[in-house]
């Protein structure tokens, strides 16, 4: 539990930060809210020469309004987007899934673009990323681009960032009265993700007339349940729509096996998980 | 309206619910764990692990290690294999054969993943650490043996003096035991399958491998001072750890002090004589410098010895009627690569109450203890006896299955009344007391078992996805390890008696000296409590010492719920005689005559007069010495070894109501009821968190934990990310009551508590998972219950067409 010998820095701008990266090369990690990086470097999983800390940019923590646009800085810790107006109002399934992230004191350290860029499959970040067309701002060497959620997930703890990147912040469109769910299913309370299911439905007079349905850990990234969306839209949401719509939730994906679940007892669990996610955001 | 003044009577502090004095330093860590305590030019020590489960050491290289910064010296087996001896065995059960070597650090073979095969020192913890990646090492690989079965083949032997990999098989017969008369439970099982007014149900299942997980890694400081050597450890068992380094060091033992100060939690894991202290205490003696081990949590998973492991097969005999005829066990247990302290024995203690509360005209246990290449296994909260009590209320649950009869109604036909106390049950043991109705009744009560039943009956009818089922334990358990001759008897290399002394200071205030050195469990306030009590001094005037070899010269230690009912026990008697010598000085101060004094609420008084004196007067006076009766020795300080005649045998009831979601497998425990009967209590606020704790690693095991090998023998669980403990978030709000029917062995009238929680619940729990989804045909689940494991046993019911 003692980690490798390394150097660390925190800097004060993102341009000192990219240039710290720079230099270091391939052998830098950064740290955000380091709660799933430490237990890596202690355990010695990795052993970087130099840790870069962002926790001394002001810049990259805060949620603001920036025309139909929500705006979070990527060091923004949940436990402030948890209790942020304008995720309540907007982003209601973003604030679902992080209600669900660990416990209280992990809520408090660990940050959204962390989590997102640290791209564990089992995170609970990625799908409501991904569900609601969240945007990347990454700012590196070349400047500063935007690369969508859909992009942005490239592999197992692999993402669009490069050796000198920094994701700088997360650009979500407001899904403002959108009826959403995240539905996760885990050994233990405090856990990681088993399987996982985001659910944003848009209903006009009773009828789905759009639906988002994101899925954890059904793969080594995070996935967009097509085919269910797809037969829920123009549909009411009752229970056996809901169903019939769900039976859906394991085309496409390649759920992982561990000790915990295979992976055909987690594409039936997305099955069930689906339908009650469906059902749960239709209210 | 009248008052009436009532004499003013003090509070009895027996019985009291005090918060825990000692808690305020144990939460902040504002001191003395192990790990904190540094000496002057103190060298910090850390192990190279073989990665490889069973192989040859072909060759160590520890040239590079020798270069890094701050390393002061590495050591191989091959250099410390003349001074290591072997870790010892204190029961081996067996005494037809030598256990095997139980090297510290392995010299040319290695037997599990995570043995020791080299010792870096270092000047800090992290340059030890960088020095382990630089030892380069070869092992040759053996084939593994993981299977407890395949074991038993001999197709890999893994210690070859020995030939084979069984140890023993150890059978307890009742009537080879003189427990029960008639005809044995072999020849009543027969008689019974061939019996068309009898029914025998045999099943087999494993108890998984647990690991104690306890919250304070292990800690190790041996400091070589002239002649004298100072270890302090992370253990229960400091008395005996300084006796057994003396016996298989050879180190003087008057020259040796072993201190456990604060220690952060055992659950047994700690009831060991470990391979690090040994390596500790030898390279601190060849480089005469102070040196320091402290485990990392990786290394505590896979190093620290682990708990249960055994294929358990069970066959219960009854009468159509219900009337238990003869039961029996047949259970495999998994020593791991080595002998700990316990370690063949632990399966054994579950022998003599496997039959539990029941009376049983017949029964037999065979215990075969087998040789693998993992962790050594060894005692772990309950050790045996969770077993035991598994195995025969489940077998007694899946009877009245085939029966169809109410769980609860089939146990109450079948269990020991309230009236025929003592009562010897077929495992030998002679139960002092119980009232197994009494709890039962209020259990009953709490838990609402028929709106349950009803609320159960509906769910099935309506096919709801969410299932209920009752998990009913019905236990007891042997606590106050325990009386010396009967150890004796069986060949355990230790006595169960517990040491306590009390020292009165001038000033009238008390030290309380005990055997019993707490790992958490609150002895300086209970002991506080009973000293206040006998001695009629105020609970903040008495201070409880313990864990220093210096201070507590004498002690058997803290585990096997022993510490209240023995260890208390001393303690009462000690007090007895601090008064009883008291009195003599009293008689003389006051001008009486011994017989007519009178001792009450820290007063001698002469009775039937208003002359008195106070017990710190008594006290200064003997200080003084001044006006002293002829004859008497000047001093009230006084110690007591006391040997229970029996254990205890605390009892009680246990209800689960579990949820199971059919259509994932989730087992959510909705309520949780116990009514404890652990006879007299001395503070009903720690008695009420052993429960609690007990409880929580008990529903574990049923539904969270295990440590899982691969074919190659690696630990693939073993980072407390993968090796699944619950946490308050993932358990109910416990229902927790009392019934008090004390023991009648020792004065407190106490029974234990630490293990009661943790040996009842895990039944209770299968149990309830059981009779949620038994209807769908689903016969057993192995533990944990996992959601996974719930979900494939409905599914293959449902493909095999569902219940019979």
């Amino acid at each position: 539990m003692i980690p490798a010998k390394f150097d660390y820095v925190k800097p004060a701008s993102l341009a000192d930060a990219v240039a710290a990266l720079q230099q270091a090369g391939d052998d830098a990690k950064i740290i955000a809210g380091g709660q799933s990086l430490l237990p890596v470097l202690r355990l010695r999983m990795a052993a970087p020469s130099v840790v870069v800390d962002l926790g001394g940019i002001a810049e990259l923590k805060g949620i603001r309004e920036d025309g139909d646009k929500v705006v979070i800085g990527a060091m923004t810790p949940y436990y402030d987007i948890l209790r942020d107006d304008l995720v309540k109002q907007h982003l209601t399934l973003l604030a679902q899934a992080v209600a669900t992230v660990a416990d209280n004191q992990v809520r408090h350290r660990g940050t959204l673009g962390g989590a997102l860029a640290h791209a564990d499959p089992a995170g609970d970040l990625g799908a409501p990323a991904l569900v609601l067309d969240a945007e990347m701002v990454i700012t590196g060497p070349g400047g500063t681009r935007t690369v969508a959620a859909a992009d942005f997930f490239q592999g197992l703890f692999s993402t669009a960032l490069g050796e000198a990147d920094i994701l700088t912040e997360i650009r979500f469109p407001k899904f403002t009265g959108w009826r959403t769910h995240y539905e996760k299913f885990n050994r233990t309370a405090q856990a990681w993700s088993m399987v996982a299911v985001g659910v944003a439905l848009k209903i006009d007079g009773g009828t789905i007339s759009e639906a988002r349905v994101g899925l954890t850990n059904m793969g080594d990234r995070p996935l967009r349940a097509t085919a269910v969306e797809q037969a829920l839209v123009g549909q009411q949401a009752t229970a056996d729509v809901a169903k019939a719509a769900a039976a859906h939730a394991a085309e496409g994906t390649a759920a992982p096996s561990d000790a915990d679940a295979a992976a055909d007892y987690r594409e039936h669990l997305a099955r069930v998980l689906t339908g009650r996610a469906v059902l749960a955001a239709a209210g | 309206m009248t008052t009436t003044a009532e004499p003013a009577t003090p509070v009895s502090e027996i019985g009291r619910a005090r918060t825990r004095k000692e808690d305020a330093r144990l939460i902040t860590g504002r001191t003395r764990w192990t790990d904190n305590i540094t000496l002057n030019g103190m060298l910090h020590a850390a192990m190279v692990r073989s990665p490889v489960a069973h192989g040859r050491i072909t060759s160590i290289d520890v040239s590079e290690a020798k270069k890094m910064p701050g390393v002061v010296a590495v050591f191989t087996g091959a250099d410390l294999d003349s001074e290591q001896s072997g870790l010892p065995c204190a029961w081996p059960i067996n005494a037809e054969a030598t256990p095997p070597r139980h090297v510290s650090i392995a010299v040319d073979k290695v037997n599990f993943a995570g043995e020791i095969i080299a010792v870096v020192v270092a000047r800090s913890a992290a340059e030890a650490r960088d020095a382990v990646d630089a030892v380069e090492f070869d092992i040759e690989p053996l084939e593994p043996v993981i299977d407890l079965n395949d074991a038993l083949t001999d197709r890999t032997v893994i210690h070859s003096e020995l030939g084979t990999n069984k140890w023993v098989t150890f059978p307890f017969d009742s009537v080879a035991a003189g427990a029960t008369s008639g005809p044995s439970a072999d020849e009543v099982i027969a008689a019974a399958e061939n019996d068309p007014d009898s029914v025998v149900v045999t099943r087999t299942w494993r108890q998984q491998r647990l690991i104690p997980a306890f919250m304070e890694p292990r800690s190790v400081v041996v400091d070589p001072t002239g002649e004298q050597l100072t270890v302090w450890s992370s253990t229960q068992i400091p008395h005996v750890l300084r006796t057994m380094l003396g016996v298989t060091l050879g180190l003087p033992e008057h020259k040796l002090r072993v201190i456990a100060p604060d220690v952060g939690g055992g659950f047994g894991g700690k009831l060991q004589v470990i391979p690090e202290e040994i390596l500790t205490i030898l390279v601190a003696n060849k480089l005469r410098r102070p040196v320091k081990w402290t485990e990392t949590r990786s290394e505590s998973l896979v190093s620290g010895h682990h708990g249960r492991d055994q294929i358990q097969t069970v066959t219960i005999a009854a009468k159509k009627d219900g009337t238990f005829t003869a039961l029996k066990f047949d259970f495999i247990a998994d020593m791991g690569a080595y002998f700990g302290l316990f370690t063949p024995a632990v399966p054994v203690f579950g022998a003599f109450i496997g039959p539990a509360v029941y009376k049983f005209p017949a029964y037999k246990a065979v215990f075969t203890d087998v040789f693998t290449n993992k962790t050594p296994t060894d005692a772990y909260r309950g050790a045996g006896r969770p077993e035991a009590t598994f195995a025969v209320e489940r077998i007694v649950d899946e009877l009245a299955a085939v029966l169809g009869r109410d769980p609860m109604d089939l146990r109450k036909q079948n269990w020991i009344k309230n009236t025929e106390f003592p009562y010897t049950n077929a495992g030998g043991l002679t139960y002092d007391s119980g009232n197994y109705e009494a709890a039962t009744e209020k259990a009953l009560e709490l838990f609402d078992y028929e709106g349950l039943r009803r609320e159960q009956e509906e769910r099935r009818r309506n096919n709801d996805p969410v299932q209920l089922g009752i998990g009913i334990s019905v236990f007891t358990e042997m606590c106050g390890l325990a009386p010396s001759r009967l150890l004796g008897a069986l060949g355990a290399g230790a006595g169960g008696w517990e040491h306590a002394a009390i020292r009165m200071l001038p000033t009238g205030k008390v030290e309380v000296v005990t055997g019993s050195s707490a790992h958490g469990q609150g002895h300086e306030t209970a002991w506080s409590q009973i000293v206040a009590d006998k001695l009629g001094v105020p609970f903040e005037d008495v201070e409880v010492l313990h864990g220093d070899t210096q201070v507590s010269p004498k002690g058997m230690d803290t585990y096997g719920s022993r510490s209240l009912p023995v260890g208390g026990t001393a303690v009462v008697k000690c007090a007895e005689k601090v008064i009883e010598k008291a009195k003599k000085v009293a008689a003389h101060l006051l001008e009486a005559d011994e017989s007519d004094i009178d001792f009450a609420a820290g007063r001698f008084s002469v009775r039937g007069t208003d002359k008195g004196i106070t017990i710190q007067e008594v006290v200064f006076a003997t200080f003084l010495s001044h006006n002293f009766p002829e004859g008497v020795e000047p001093s009230l300080d006084s110690e007591y070894t006391f040997d229970p005649e029996n254990f205890s045998f605390p009892h009680g009831t246990h209800l689960a109501a579990i949820e199971v979601d059919t259509e994932t497998g989730k087992v959510h425990l909705r309520k949780y009821v116990c009514v404890d009967d652990i006879g007299s209590v001395v503070n009903p606020l720690i008695a009420e968190g052993q429960i609690h704790g007990g409880l929580a690693q008990g529903i574990a095991q049923a539904l969270y934990e295990e440590a899982n090998y691969d074919e190659q023998g690696t630990l693939v669980n073993g980072t407390f990310v993968d090796y699944t403990l619950p946490s308050a978030a993932d358990l109910p709000s416990f229902i927790t009551d009392r019934t008090e029917t004390p023991a009648t062995t020792n004065p407190l009238g106490v029974k234990g508590v630490g293990e009661a929680g943790t040996i009842a619940s895990t039944p209770a729990i299968v149990n309830g998972v059981l009779d949620a989804i038994r209807h769908l045909g689903v016969e057993h689940v192995e533990m944990p219950c996992t959601a996974q494991r719930v979900w494939r046993a409905i599914q293959e019911a449902e493909q095999q067409g569902g219940a019979q």
